[in-house]
């Protein structure tokens, strides 16, 4: 909330300035090379509940991050001050961290010959220019239509609605200095039903770079009210082996799982199971897993990574071979590879799929679990062995027959990646990772 | 306590020419028509992080966080605005945007300050500075060595050290004055083991509102705590190298003592925060008084534990922390509040107001919550069971607190077959509905212990650390998600 200029595209001129500052001051402090963010951002977040206003935050964030090196020594510091003082502090505060680490070989910057030269605009910056009035307006009409869904709709856990703006600048002493503006606005609603003794809890949300393009507030309203509505009367199923298909909401996460386990910093920790798996073919074949950086508005896309090298489109996964793992230029050296341009990770995923939506896929599945809530963190990723709490919907002659809950689903990764029978056209778009529907052929479910 | 509101004072309000004394004219600006409650948190936090891995320290971080929050609260509507800049000007933009969520309404009123009493839990030094950057680097090396010294199959050692050195001033509209300066430092050592083809990791670590000198005393095997913590790190890891397929179903599950302790986190803590039980959205809600475990629990949540990780002298909203039971003998006697809901519920506040910074709102948490002891001894609860699982050491839990659903992941686990601690099994996910769980504790042990300090408890998005703990204790009937038979 300081006295400081709106935050957006006109303020990218001066966090360069600063960056280039920041470089500056760390050069005369005796860094032999460096690399500097500046970040600022604004927000409004509204929640109501129950018909009232519950809360109305306002967010103004800034601050600094630098990494420099001394000889192969590295260190780092960040603040959310600003001023001389905080960069020369923060500076020093870097170079004595750097002048007790080790000397490491792989440490450094990237080679300058591969920082970005092009930086195609992405258009990832669109204002929300909604007051705190209107945002708690949408918000309410938004948990209305979540009341009038269903009467068993008896209560409200929040509906929140945000728009936040950032733009934040990279730079670093190869004379690489990149930027840009982007927006993030979502709306979500939480609701809670009673009935068949129980009350059970659900949500939905939509999350976009331009407000005008959130879904109505009235459709997430009923999506939510149903979602919760159609969990009541949930019960264990008796533990069993059998196919479980994953909402696209829920595969976003397999897929992740699987980019974490590609992950350099994952493989030369010998912390991955797919270590060494490069050219193994993993999924059937008809499945590829494509980066796309460049999209329009797209929430992942970035054209430069975390080290300045130029994002590009490309493969991990083509005819369900692993063709490339993620590298940063740190992680790359490690594995005597090539930097992918993936320094802070991928930039839009993309899995392929078929033109079979939801209810196809439930009835080429048959009879099985349809898992819709994940639970818990049981994942080892060193093995890649799988087991968590899930609730969903038991599946007979591919219609679905009851809700359920207390279950949990397991299996090993590697199984469950070869075993994919297919994926949905029915696309998950509000993330990073684009994925439909993923039917699985076996898996542990235990219960009553 | 005044000699620290002073220090503390001085250290966040002087650089941008700001007194205690000014501070009750802000709060007035602030309580202005239709605002019935304010308050500002100064917070200026450093961190730093050592990492050690291949052998070498690789990496070290600093970080200087500082601002203010001001929050308004009209009702059950709260305004809210933060700056990193803590000066006059910056103070009254932040006091204009939170309080806007006004309506009209009575005046309020800003009561005379009055500071608590606290009882000082933790130093004030800071914990950063009491090894020189040479000596925390020469740590993580040392451990290092001895933990490759230990095994062959050592593959892989991961070593890191990290310190907050964190320093709070509130004041309300209530009259609540208090600072606090506190100290939390961490210590982990991670472990990659391979034999026979087979790959495993196993990690552990400990710390607590201390400084670093705590890593380098004798734990109670007579040993370094931090090359304690490595070697327990490799026994963990080379169980689960033998480890075999978790079972899958139903079956009767005795938790270890100490940081398995997550099981009440998740199963009944969550659940007793006052915000859910204000809102009606909890398992719990409306039932205090009503039986929702078995007489055999009691459970408390106690911030006032010397140099616990999840302990506080004063909460973030300048509340003096207690110990409160939540269950006693099995029926439900209370929550935890933070003002806000204490206020809507018409109840006292209990030192559960806690945020993760200046820049996040006050909620009801958790500080360290822990099962008292029983009356059985641990072996005798293991020898009754005939077919189960034997939880030693956990990873995360998570809970769902409106259907009381909760799991928590395994990470040393073994079979239990007649009576007798086998072999070792797979990490696997565990289900269950809270209130139903506990009323199916049928053995509690007389082993009370605390967890080593390293929880970190995420809500809403907020991460603040917090302690766990109970005796070694038996669940009848609980959902085993493993593969196998």
């Amino acid at each position: 909330m300081s006295s400081a200029q709106a935050v957006g595209p006109q303020a990218l001129p001066d966090l360069q300035t600063q960056v280039e500052q920041i470089i500056a001051e760390a050069r005369r402090q005796g860094a032999s090379a460096c690399e500097v963010a500046v970040s600022m951002e604004q927000g409004l977040s509204t929640t109501v509940r129950q018909g009232e206003v519950e809360t109305v935050e306002f967010n103004r964030d800034q601050g600094f991050g630098i990494t420099l090196y001394v000889g192969q020594r590295k260190g780092s510091a960040s603040t959310s001050a600003s001023g001389d003082e905080a960069i020369r502090e923060t500076v020093a505060a870097a170079l004595a961290i750097a002048k007790h680490a080790s000397e490491d070989d792989c440490a450094g910057l990237a080679d300058a010959a591969l920082m970005a030269r092009d930086m195609p605009d992405m258009d990832l910056f669109h204002p929300w220019a909604i007051s705190p009035e209107q945002a708690v307006e949408r918000a309410l009409a938004c948990e209305a239509a979540a009341f009038a869904t269903d009467t068993r709709i008896s209560n409200a856990d929040g509906t929140s609605l945000s728009t936040h703006q950032g733009c934040r600048v990279y730079g670093n002493s190869h004379g690489f200095i990149g930027g840009y503006a982007s927006t993030r606005h979502s709306l979500s609603c939480v609701m809670i039903a009673e009935g068949e003794g129980q009350m059970q809890r659900d949500y939905w949300y939509d999350v976009s770079r331009q407000g005008e393009l959130l879904a109505d507030p009235a459709r997430i309203g009923r999506l939510a009210a149903e979602r919760s509505v159609a969990r009541l009367g949930a019960r264990p199923v008796p533990t069993c082996e059998v196919p479980v298909l994953f909402a696209p909401e829920l595969a976003t996460g397999l897929f992740g799982h699987f980019l974490a386990a590609i992950s350099g910093g994952n493989l030369y920790r010998h912390s991955s199971f797919l270590e060494g798996a490069l050219g193994q073919r993993l999924f059937p074949e008809w499945l590829s897993l494509d980066e796309r950086p460049h999209i329009p508005r797209a929430m992942g896309s970035a054209t430069f990574d975390g080290d300045g090298l130029a994002t590009y489109a490309k493969p991990f996964v083509d005819g369900g071979e692993l063709v490339s793992y993620i590298l940063g230029t740190y992680s790359g050296r490690k594995l005597g590879l090539p930097s992918t341009a993936n320094s802070g990770g991928v930039h839009n995923l993309f899995v392929s799929h078929g033109d079979e939506d939801q209810q196809a896929l439930l009835r080429r599945m048959g009879r099985g679990l349809l898992v819709t809530e994940l639970m818990g963190q049981g994942l080892n990723l060193v093995t890649g062995d799988y087991s968590r709490g899930a609730a969903g919907f038991w599946v007979e002659n591919g219609e679905i027959q009851f809700p359920v809950q207390e279950v949990t689903i397991a299996g090993n990764l590697r199984d469950m990646f070869r075993q994919i029978v297919a994926v949905g056209s029915d696309l998950e778009l509000r993330g990073n990772i684009r994925t439909g529907s993923v039917l699985i052929e076996r898996m542990t479910v235990a219960g009553s | 306590m005044n000699d620290i509101l002073g220090r503390v004072g001085g250290h966040l309000l002087s650089p941008g020419n700001l007194t205690i004394e000014q501070l009750p004219a802000i709060l007035g600006e602030l309580v202005g028509p239709g605002i019935d409650a304010a308050d500002l948190y100064f917070q200026s936090q450093v961190s730093e992080s050592w990492v050690l891995e291949d052998g070498i320290v690789k990496e070290g971080s600093f970080n200087l966080d500082q601002g203010v929050g001001v929050r308004a609260q009209s009702g059950e509507k709260t305004g809210f605005a933060y700056s990193n800049a803590i000066h006059a000007e910056a103070l009254g933009q932040a006091a204009r945007a939170a309080r806007s969520i006004a309506r009209a309404g009575q005046q309020g009123k800003v009561q005379a300050f009055a500071s608590p009493v606290v009882t000082a839990l933790y130093a004030q030094d800071n914990p950063l500075e009491v090894l020189e950057r040479a000596e925390k680097v020469e740590l993580l090396k040392r451990i290092d060595r001895a933990t490759r010294a230990l095994d062959p199959r050592i593959k892989q050692v991961t070593v890191s050290l990290a310190g907050v050195w964190d320093q709070v001033l509130v004041a309300a509209s209530d009259g609540s004055l208090g600072a606090d300066i506190r100290p939390l430092v961490r210590f982990n050592v991670g472990v990659i083991v391979e034999h026979n083809g087979r790959r495993e990791r196993g990690g552990h670590g400990g710390g607590g509102r201390t400084d670093y000198r705590y890593f380098l005393e004798r734990d109670g095997n007579g040993e370094e705590r931090a090359m304690g913590y490595a070697r327990e790190a490799l026994r963990q890891a080379l169980v689960n190298l033998e480890a075999m397929p978790a079972p899958a179903g139903t079956l009767p599950v005795v938790m270890g003592a100490g940081w398995s302790g997550v099981l009440l986190h998740e199963a009944v803590g969550h659940g007793l925060e006052g915000d859910f039980n204000r809102k009606g959205s909890s398992a719990y809600s409306g039932r205090i008084g009503q039986q929702v475990a078995s007489s055999l629990c009691t459970i408390v949540d106690d911030g006032t534990l010397a140099g616990r990780r999840g302990s506080l002298s004063l909460d973030d909203e300048g509340t003096p922390t207690q110990c409160t039971t939540l269950i006693e003998n099995g029926v439900l006697k209370g929550y935890m509040q933070d003002k806000l809901n204490a206020r809507l519920m018409g109840v006292a506040p209990t030192g559960n107001g806690r945020r993760e910074s200046y820049s996040h709102l006050p909620m009801p948490r958790m500080t360290n919550t822990y099962m008292l002891a029983g009356e059985s001894d641990p072996e005798e609860i293991i020898r009754s069971v005939k077919k189960g699982i034997y939880c030693a050491n956990l990873g995360g839990g998570q809970v769902d607190i409106t259907s009381g659903k909760f799991v928590f992941s395994t990470s040393e686990a073994y079979l239990i077959e007649d009576g007798r601690i086998t072999a070792p099994v797979k990490g696997a996910t565990l289900i269950g509905n809270g209130p139903e769980a506990m009323s199916k504790v049928s053995m509690v042990g007389n082993d009370l212990a605390l967890d080593s300090g390293v929880g970190t408890c995420g809500k809403d998005g907020q991460s603040v650390p917090v302690g766990v703990g109970q005796p070694t204790l038996k669940i009848d009937a609980i959902t085993v998600g493993g593969t196998g038979a």
